[in-house]
């Protein structure tokens, strides 16, 4: 994991983000530690609090900005990503992120996400991911595993569901990255590190609902199963994992493999070293998306998958206008008024 | 053999030809010519649905209509009384709209066999041969055989050479009308400046056609149409979109506030987008987003942020926006939401016009949710219509509705431009300290406007949303009082918009009588001229223009109450009317037209005097 270079000074403490407002989650639901984790983060940026804006959607996850004493924007649904555009471009001195859910950002805002990561606007994109609809009490989310049983899929969902991740790194996006509710040390790293990207930052959190999909990623989040199902991966390490730590992988051409290299007696330093900047590496990484269930599958990747350096739009936006003012002069209101060509009436 | 001099108080001049003929440009510089010589006009242009419709077809026919005159000319006129027609297909489509003295002006090699079966005539009938055409004047010039031998020693290849062939036309028609080539010879050199072969071309052409008028013996007439008398000062020929778009650039300026442009492209509404974005010296920011409902919502994000987001569309994108308006509603943020109408449903007639969407401006969304809605009645009138926008936006802290359409969009009229500093005063004023001990994001001022309070503004940090807001906290509530008091505040503070604009006034007419005409939007010089006719026969009838469509100006209903009759004509089935019948319980008449085709001042006129009688 990167170092954090050096730490600003916090100008507030977490208490100061807490509203005076009820918060409206069910008890127990992953969306409590998200919320505490971004809220001891924030202040550590070091930025004044008036220039923090969070925008949602709609979705349980959504109700976040009302939990936050920023500025902030309950929205409508898929559209917080659109709003965050808008804002960002008229206003980039603002720290401006979007808090979406699996349904929000994938499905109804699904358009609006891609475009947002090709443009690159420097914003940060928080991806609740509960692979259900929460708010609307429980029907599959396009991030469903197919076959999943829910109340709108009772025959079990034939949905072929996106990896958010891969998709991410589809439309180009510059930074990409996974955590989870339930390992508040990473998220909080994770939330760092994108909060620090200059780009269109986007960490996918898989958030338990324990109402409507209690237990979705217990394998990667629970003791038993974590190390041997989640594969946490650090820029210039090798992707290591198991009990002990014994499995690794390989990459044999394009195809990565795992080994067992203790057995094997394979130095750590011959397995897939992870580098962040590698598109084409990032991308592989990116799209372990195997079923756990399945025999031989792969584990599931968490951390930052890829990192990019690349112009943001409100940068290239204000540039052009300044360019244009430095070359023509500051508009003249009645010279445009006037136009070209005018005649007389006597 | 000497030539004759007619004086004429008007000239309604159709340019029709291919899509590739040049038409458009023909009509614009004969236009610029007429406008810097004095004379008061009107033109609508009139584009194929196709970009590339098949050539020489009906469907491909592109025309430039031209109403001028030393009269005051409010529409681009009914029949015309010069037909140009480059091919076959361009006569048969414009035929119907020539008056029966009318003169036609034909290109012969565009009724070859080749495009006469394009355009469908029955096998070997030729109008222009067959004396069809007997009643109108005729005249038949094969422009490409005289353009080609004008430019013989040019060097230029045979693609070229044609190209030129509308300059032929400008310059015979320009001789037809006794007016000077400078201005378009002036043209010429800054277009094709750095193309001395082409430009030297071009220039030859136009004087061509110049000379043909003049030395052949058929043409005896020449027509003069003296300047108008227009109130004096000084005039610019302006586009509807590029009204609106200067428009937004000067409220801005003088609110000072930055312009943030969220858009995706739609006929007719694209134009504003390709003119704002030329305007980057006064600091706006277009945004060409993914959909429009990015467009919408981008711009409501930029508003959050103290800039004024705007959003332009046609009827299919205003629909998409629908939602993200209720939201700027509920938020109460101020944003304006500009629709260039275009024939409907769906897709419709994207290149045709209609005053359809009204219903959709002002009830198109879902709860309780009154926007403002303002028109605009001509070309140029799009500057202030949107200028009165921007400042109801931001004053009121309310997203507007602007009402425009394909006919006013395209179409051009000379405008008497202000300067600067006569245009309307107001500031943006962005909250800056609580007020109260905890900010209360929703607390009003007597306008019963909400604080635009900023992120950036230490001290102001709060939250808005769409859910329902508790009254002044601006919390989330669901309380159902509370919730019948904020629909009625919204409503209450867009019914208030009516203290800050100006009483109705007749446009013109008596005071009280027996009927008054009542329309909105771009039927304006339709109506008055059909006023203007009427009263001509000696019937007194009285029309007044709407600009205000939500809230009405405070004494719009003790006017319509002082008539025996109101009608309202309308390019829809009957939308305004219906809200005034609604709203004012007055048995109000309709004349609907929903061809994607403007009133016709005649039509109106005839139902004008129908009541009257
Ligand atoms: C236009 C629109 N369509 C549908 C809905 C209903 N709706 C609200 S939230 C939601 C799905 C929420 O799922 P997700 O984004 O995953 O958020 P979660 O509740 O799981 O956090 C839906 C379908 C809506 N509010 N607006
Ligand atoms: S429904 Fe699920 S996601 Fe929504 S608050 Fe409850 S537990 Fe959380
Ligand atoms: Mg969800």
């Amino acid at each position: 994991m990167e170092a954090t270079a050096t730490t600003p000074t916090p100008l507030f403490t977490s208490k100061d983000l807490v509203t005076d407002q009820d918060i409206r989650w069910c008890p127990g639901c992953g969306d409590y530690s998200i919320l505490k984790q971004v809220q001891t983060v924030i202040p550590e940026l070091g930025l004044p609090r008036e220039q923090i804006v969070f925008i949602s959607g709609i979705g349980c996850s959504s109700r976040f900005p009302y939990y936050m004493e920023t500025y902030g924007m309950h929205s409508i649904h898929g559209r917080a990503t659109a709003i965050a555009s808008g804002l960002k471009a008229a206003r980039k001195d603002l720290s401006v992120w979007i808090v979406t859910g699996d349904g929000d950002s994938m499905s109804i805002g699904g358009n609006h996400f891609i475009h947002l990561l090709r443009r690159n606007f420097n914003v940060n994109v928080l991806l609740f991911n509960n692979q259900i609809y929460g708010l609307t009490k429980g029907q599959y989310s396009p991030t469903s595993e197919a076959g999943k049983v829910t109340k709108s899929t009772p025959f079990g969902s034939i949905d072929h569901p996106f990896n958010p991740a891969a998709l991410a790194m589809g439309a180009d996006g510059t930074f990409v990255a996974r955590s989870m509710d339930r390992d508040p040390v990473h998220l909080k790293e994770m939330l760092r590190q994108a909060a620090m990207h200059k780009g269109t930052s986007f960490l996918e959190i898989y958030q338990n609902c324990n109402v409507f999909n209690d237990g979705a990623f217990e394998v990667f989040t629970e003791k038993a199963s974590k190390k041997q199902e989640a594969l946490f991966v650090e820029h210039g390490k090798p992707l290591v994992f198991g009990q002990n730590g014994e499995l690794g992988i390989k990459l044999d051409g394009f195809k990565p493999v795992i080994v067992n290299h203790a057995e094997k007696g394979i130095s750590t330093n011959d397995l897939w070293i992870h580098d962040m900047y590698d598109r084409v590496k990032s991308g592989i990484l990116a799209r372990f998306f195997d079923n756990p269930a399945n025999e031989g599958h792969f584990p599931r990747p968490f951390g930052i998958f890829y990192k990019e350096e690349r112009s943001c739009y409100e940068d290239d936006l204000l540039q052009q206008v300044e360019a244009v003012i430095s070359s023509k002069g500051k508009g003249d209101l009645n010279k445009l008024l006037r136009g070209n060509e005018v005649w007389e009436i006597q | 053999m000497s030539k004759t001099n007619e004086v004429l108080d008007q000239v309604i001049i159709k340019f029709a030809g291919d899509s590739g003929d040049g038409m458009q440009l023909t009509g614009t510089q004969f236009t610029n010519t007429a406008a810097l010589f004095g004379n008061d006009l009107s033109t609508f242009p009139d584009f194929p649905a196709e970009i590339r419709a098949p050539q020489g077809t009906v469907a491909g026919v592109s025309g430039y209509q031209l109403h001028f005159g030393s009269v005051n000319i409010f529409t681009p006129g009914d029949k015309c009384d010069v037909l140009v027609a480059m091919n076959a297909a361009a006569l048969k489509v414009n035929l119907k709209n020539l008056k029966d003295t009318g003169t036609i002006i034909a290109n012969s090699d565009g009724f070859d066999p080749k495009n006469l079966r394009l355009a469908k005539y029955p096998d070997g009938q030729n109008p222009i041969e067959d004396g069809s055409l007997e009643k109108y004047n005729l005249i038949v010039i094969d422009v490409t055989k005289m353009t080609r031998a004008a430019l013989v020693d040019s060097g230029l290849g045979t693609k070229e050479i044609d190209r030129a062939k509308n300059m032929f036309v400008l310059g015979f028609l320009y001789w037809m009308y006794n007016r000077s080539l400078d201005n378009s010879i002036k043209f010429l050199e800054e277009k094709f400046g750095k193309k001395q072969a082409i430009l030297d071309a071009n220039i030859k052409v136009l004087k061509a056609g110049y000379h043909y008028g003049d030395t052949t013996e058929t043409f005896r007439t020449r027509y003069t149409v003296q300047p108008a008398k227009m109130k004096p000062g000084v005039y610019r020929n302006i586009m509807g979109n590029q009204a609106t778009a200067i428009g937004l650039v000067a409220a801005a300026q003088k609110a000072g506030v930055d312009i943030f442009f969220g858009t995706y492209p739609i006929t007719p509404a694209s134009d504003i987008l390709h003119e704002l974005s030329k305007y980057k010296s006064f600091g706006i920011k277009t945004f060409q987003a993914e959909d429009e409902i990015a467009a919408v919502c981008a711009s409501i994000g930029a508003s959050f942020g103290g800039s004024l987001g705007v959003t332009s569309s046609s009827g299919p994108g205003i629909a998409l926006k629908g939602e993200a308006m209720g939201l700027a509603t509920m938020l109460e943020i101020p944003l304006v939401v500009i629709n260039v109408q275009r024939g409907g449903p769906s897709t419709g007639l994207p290149t045709k016009t209609e005053q359809s969407d009204l219903m959709q401006a002002l009830y198109g969304r879902n709860g309780e949710a009154p926007i403002p809605v303002i028109s605009s009645s001509s070309p140029a009138d799009c500057f202030n219509a949107i200028y009165e926008s921007c400042r109801i936006a931001i004053e009121y802290m309310t997203p507007v509705i602007f009402l425009s359409d394909g006919y006013i969009a395209n179409g051009a009229e000379p405008w008497q431009f202000p300067t600067a500093d006569q245009l309307k005063e107001f500031k943006v004023k962005y909250a800056t300290e609580k007020n109260e001990e905890h900010f209360l994001p929703y607390k009003r001022d007597e306008k019963l406007a909400r604080p635009w309070a900023i992120p950036g503004t230490k001290g102001l940090e709060h939250r808005i949303g769409g859910l329902e807001k508790q009254h002044e906290t601006g919390n989330i509530s669901y309380d159902n009082e509370n919730h019948q008091f904020m629909v009625k505040m919204r409503e209450a503070k867009v019914e208030k918009v009516a203290d800050s604009i100006p009483l109705q006034q007749l446009d013109s007419g008596p005071e009280k009588g027996k009927l008054l005409v009542v329309g909105w939007g771009s039927t304006y010089g339709a109506i008055k001229t059909a006023c203007q006719m009427v009263r001509s026969e000696g019937y007194d009838v009285a029309h007044a223009h709407l600009t205000y469509l939500k809230p009405f100006p405070k004494n719009f209903g003790e006017m319509l109450f002082k008539y025996d009759k109101v009608l309202m004509p309308e390019m829809n089935m009957g939308q305004l009317s219906r809200v005034v019948r609604d709203k004012f319980m007055i048995p109000a008449i309709s004349l609907n037209k929903v061809m994607g085709i403007p009133f016709s001042a005649t039509e109106i006129k005839e139902k004008v005097v129908e009541l009257m009688k």
